[in-house]
């Protein structure tokens, strides 16, 4: 069964989520064990899939069985799935996180959505099914079908929360829709002047049609940017972000901040990669003075500034962690662009590290929060000694965060800035370093208000949402949350220490890419 | 903030105008979409290779139903979100606007629910046809689905949405919707277990009493059928939670 | 005049197309109501259709149904079908799911506007805004 893994990824959560339709609704005690049986055979699929790319390198999985067409690589009837050591690697981080998020989800949704269990749980499958379908497919068309399953079930799992989510939420699904039909439309007009709708294929036309100057094809390259950046929230459309994760039930906010938006820089890179051509993304101007690679670099660096900036003056933990995620967005869209295999090296390990430290942070504000019932900053008074064991594990995501040494932010940290020396753009350099400064600053922060506790002058927190069921704040921490928690912090350590084996890994992928530095 | 907005959509709209300049002729049969090799192979081989003469059925339930599958997961999805969003289970009333009719006259109108009674099985049979006539004629799954959950939305409109969930309780809702991608997903299945790839068809053909084209024609029936048991459950699902705020009782 | 034969004539479908898209565009963006922003997004979903059916049109083609006879084992087995006489397929199939999933996402948002009155009693952007006290930190 092994060559059949690739498909069990996506299916194993599809089946899970019509278990639940069939047996959950009525035995809401099952819910649980099916959604985390359900993404452990995921978890396996993916790994098994990652031997085999291992072993054998990129591989085609064909739906339907049909082959393609004509002599050479002929082009693509079906659809297809096409795994490398790249996508398989963001298999890995969606399987493994959705298997985490679930683990910790066992006392948090019944506490905040009780009768909605079933439903919540068919959503979350059905979410990280999306996820892995776009990760995984090969077909344009195809993306936009499963963009439209994760982009639907992160509407509904913000909306079930408080009376704020649900306003954020219609914000996303407006924002969320636009960038969809921008996705759609690209893909129309890459269709209109290719024919075809595989990735590969796309691009193989291009190519040989010499369609690098056509008008339709660079407005199709503009509309899918924008498509992927609002989907990420890439700096001057990130407006939905940070009210989205933050009034959003816990488990949704840690499961879509880790995944949702590297999973869309993983798109980014892979219409840069597969469909365009890196020599065409980093090229083309649509008849402007720049060069695509220059502007997006410096709105990169923008981006990092302004999320960090953000970030700095806010009060409320997770929207903090949030506008830190906005800042980490535009260190992975400026890697990819740098032009150079060390910056895209890097910006593909990112999405990997950055997944973990976002889970990781997330994981422990939502214990927080679950103790104290205080969503606030300053809401953490003395909790190093209140509960150290969870601090310890907030500190080693927030030293990733920061990026200091063993932890695996520094080292993705350092491809990207030698990434940014190595292509001569300082500014973004610079940002990065402004960057790691803030987030030092805003961590040391908290680390004094957590360390040294002292009389909270201000007065007990207002209830955002004064209709919501008011949720018990918790006495200990529960094994189901503690356990995720330290293991997404081990992971952060265990990923800085074994960076040369991952960075070897994404090499290979992109070993038998050409980079193209931009002329001038 | 409005004239951000304008100048955002006037610089979309112009960044789309300029592109149609470089549009093949409009209606060209040789532009790379029209005559491209994938196009002109889906028209030319549907008939050896599947048996089906609505081109459209084919390349939708059979070269790409992997997305026609999750097509069918978009209207699940649709429906287990409305649900999840409004249903009222009965502890949630809170700051809860009163109906818009509650004062609907006792008895339902005599006319409508008799005119409803005589179009009802019409159309329930026509989505059958529609359904099944999908290989031959423009139809399938969706729209025989479609026409399904429209003839339980006018019971529900004519005599209010408890009659009509006598016929469709919330309970059937769910076991129907899921039994329709399971009927979908699960042929794809048995092609898998069968030692082919997920939706291959063609396998199908060992335990069919067919050759292997003609069982590609048979599961584009099966699949349509599945999705037809879907998009009915959800349609009349989405139309009873919104149509009275999740509480499933009463009226518009 | 010569612009209008010379551009707009020959790409009628796709000017409108366009000119559709940025009426439903404009409202989803900048309609003080949430219920216009829906009815944008669903214009914004139609005009999408519009063009990509315009692209699967073949002058002096037929629907893509090929003729019941023409069956294997019937009368014109064997003749060859012109690719030319029937319209592209491709883009009827891919609106069929776009259409489905514009509908999915129009009820979905349906659903949540709904919520959305029934917890703050109104849809107006600016009213709802105003019953949310701003934090500082907002």
């Amino acid at each position: 069964m092994g060559e059949q893994a690739p498909i069990a990824i996506v299916l194993a959560p599809l089946f899970g989520a019509l278990l639940i339709a069939f047996v959950g609704i009525r035995f809401k005690a099952l819910c649980l064990p099916v959604t985390l049986g359900a993404l452990t055979v995921s978890l396996a699929a993916t790994i098994e899939t990652f031997r085999t790319v291992l072993s054998e390198g990129e591989f085609i999985y064909l739906i339907s069985g049909w082959e393609r067409l004509g002599e050479g690589k002929g082009i693509s009837i079906g659809i297809e799935y096409r795994v490398d050591a790249i996508s398989a690697l963001v298999l890995l981080v969606i399987a493994a996180v959705s298997l985490l998020v679930a683990v910790y989800s066992r006392t948090r949704v019944v506490a905040e959505t009780p009768d909605r269990i079933p439903y919540y749980y068919m959503l979350y499958l059905l979410l990280v099914a999306g996820l892995a379908g776009m990760t995984i497919t090969n077909d344009a068309f195809n993306l936009f079908v499963l963009l439209e399953i994760s982009s639907l079930t992160s509407y509904a799992l913000i909306a079930v929360g408080s009376r704020r989510a649900v306003l954020s939420a219609f914000n996303y699904v407006i924002m969320g829709t636009i960038g969809a039909s921008f996705y759609l439309l690209g893909v129309g007009y890459l269709y209109i002047k290719t024919g075809v709708l595989n990735m590969e294929d796309i691009h193989a036309v291009i190519v040989a049609n010499d369609l690098a100057e056509s008008p339709s094809i660079q407005v199709a390259f503009v509309l899918i940017l924008m498509a992927v950046w609002i989907k990420m929230a890439f700096f001057p459309l990130h407006a939905w972000l940070p009210n989205a994760y933050s009034y959003s039930p816990t488990t949704t906010g840690a499961l879509m901040a880790p995944l949702v938006t590297k999973v869309m820089i993983y798109i980014m890179i892979r219409m840069m990669v597969t469909v365009f051509g890196l020599d065409y993304a980093f090229r083309a101007t649509l008849g402007m003075p720049f060069n695509w690679s220059n502007l997006v670099v410096s709105l990169s660096s923008i981006a990092i500034v302004a999320g960090s900036v953000m970030a700095l003056s806010r009060r409320d933990l997770k929207k903090m962690l949030s506008y830190i995620i906005i800042a980490e967005v535009g260190y992975m869209v400026g890697g990819a662009w740098l032009a150079n295999e060390r910056g895209m090296t890097g910006a593909v390990y990112h999405i990997v590290n950055d997944a973990f430290m976002t889970l990781c942070l997330f994981l422990a504000v939502g214990v927080f929060i679950a103790r104290t019932g205080d969503p606030r900053i300053a809401g953490m008074n003395g909790l190093f000694k209140k509960m150290p064991i969870t601090m310890a594990a907030f500190t080693i995501g927030a030293l990733s965060m920061i990026g200091l040494p063993p932890t695996c932010g520094f080292f993705s940290k350092w491809y990207l800035v030698g990434g940014g020396i190595e292509a001569g753009q300082w500014h973004f350099v610079g940002a990065l370093l402004f960057s790691s400064l803030v987030n030092a600053v805003i961590f040391f922060r908290i680390f004094e208000i957590a360390y040294f506790p002292k009389e909270l002058s201000d007065p007990a927190p207002e209830c955002t949402d004064p209709d919501a069921a008011p949720v018990a704040t918790l006495q200990r921490t529960p094994l189901s949350m503690s356990l995720p928690l330290w293991i997404s912090a081990i992971a952060l350590i265990g990923l800085g220490i074994f960076n040369h084996t991952i960075t070897q890994w994404i090499g290979s992928a992109l070993g038998s890419l050409k980079f193209f530095p931009p002329a001038g | 903030m409005k004239g951000l907005a304008l100048f955002a959509v006037v610089l979309t709209g112009a960044l789309l105008l300029y592109a149609t300049g470089d549009f093949p002729a409009w209606g060209s049969v040789h532009s790379p979409a029209n005559g491209g090799e994938l196009s002109s192979h889906y028209i030319e081989n549907v008939r050896t290779e599947t048996k089906v003469p609505n081109i459209v059925t084919a390349v939708l339930a059979d070269y790409r139903s992997y997305d026609t599958m999750f097509e069918t997961v978009v209207v699940f999805v649709a429906g287990i979100a409305i649900i999840a969003l409004l249903r009222d289970f009965g502890n949630g009333s809170r700051g809860y606007p009163p109906a818009l009719a509650n004062n609907l006259p006792e008895e339902p109108d005599l006319i409508i629910t008799q005119t409803c009674n005589l179009v009802i099985p019409v159309l329930q049979i026509f989505a059958l046809y529609v359904l099944a006539h999908g290989h031959y004629s423009p139809g399938g799954g969706f729209q025989g689905g479609v026409m399904l959950g429209a003839s339980y939305i006018l019971i529900a409109l004519a005599n209010g949405v408890e009659v009509a969930m006598k016929a469709m309780s919330e309970r059937k809702i769910m076991l129907l919707a899921a039994t329709g991608i399971l009927i979908y997903s699960g042929t794809g299945l048995i092609c898998l277990l069968l030692g082919e790839n997920f939706l291959d068809y063609h396998v199908l053909s060992r335990i069919l009493p067919t050759d292997p084209i003609m069982a590609r024609s048979h599961a584009i029936l099966i699949v349509e059928t599945g999705v037809a048991v879907t998009v009915a459950a959800i349609m009349f699902s989405i139309y009873a939670n919104l149509a009275t705020r999740g509480t499933l009782k009463g009226g518009l | 005049m010569e612009f209008v034969e010379q551009f707009i004539v020959p790409k009628f479908n796709y000017w409108i197309y366009v000119v559709l898209m940025m009426i439903g565009m404009h409202a989803m963006i900048a309609k003080n109501n949430f219920f216009k922003k829906l009815i944008g997004m669903a214009i914004f979903q139609t005009a999408i259709i519009l063009f990509y059916v315009s692209i699967g049109v073949k002058e002096g083609a037929n629907i893509p149904i090929l003729d019941h006879h023409m069956m294997p084992g019937e009368v014109h087995a064997n003749d060859p079908v012109i690719a030319a006489k029937f319209t592209n397929p491709l883009p009827h199939v891919l609106m069929l799911t776009a259409i489905v999933v514009s509908v999915a996402t129009l009820g979905l948002a349906l659903a949540i506007s709904q919520k959305i009155y029934r917890e703050y009693g109104t849809l107006e952007e600016d009213d709802i805004l105003s019953q949310i006290k701003l934090e500082p930190n907002d």
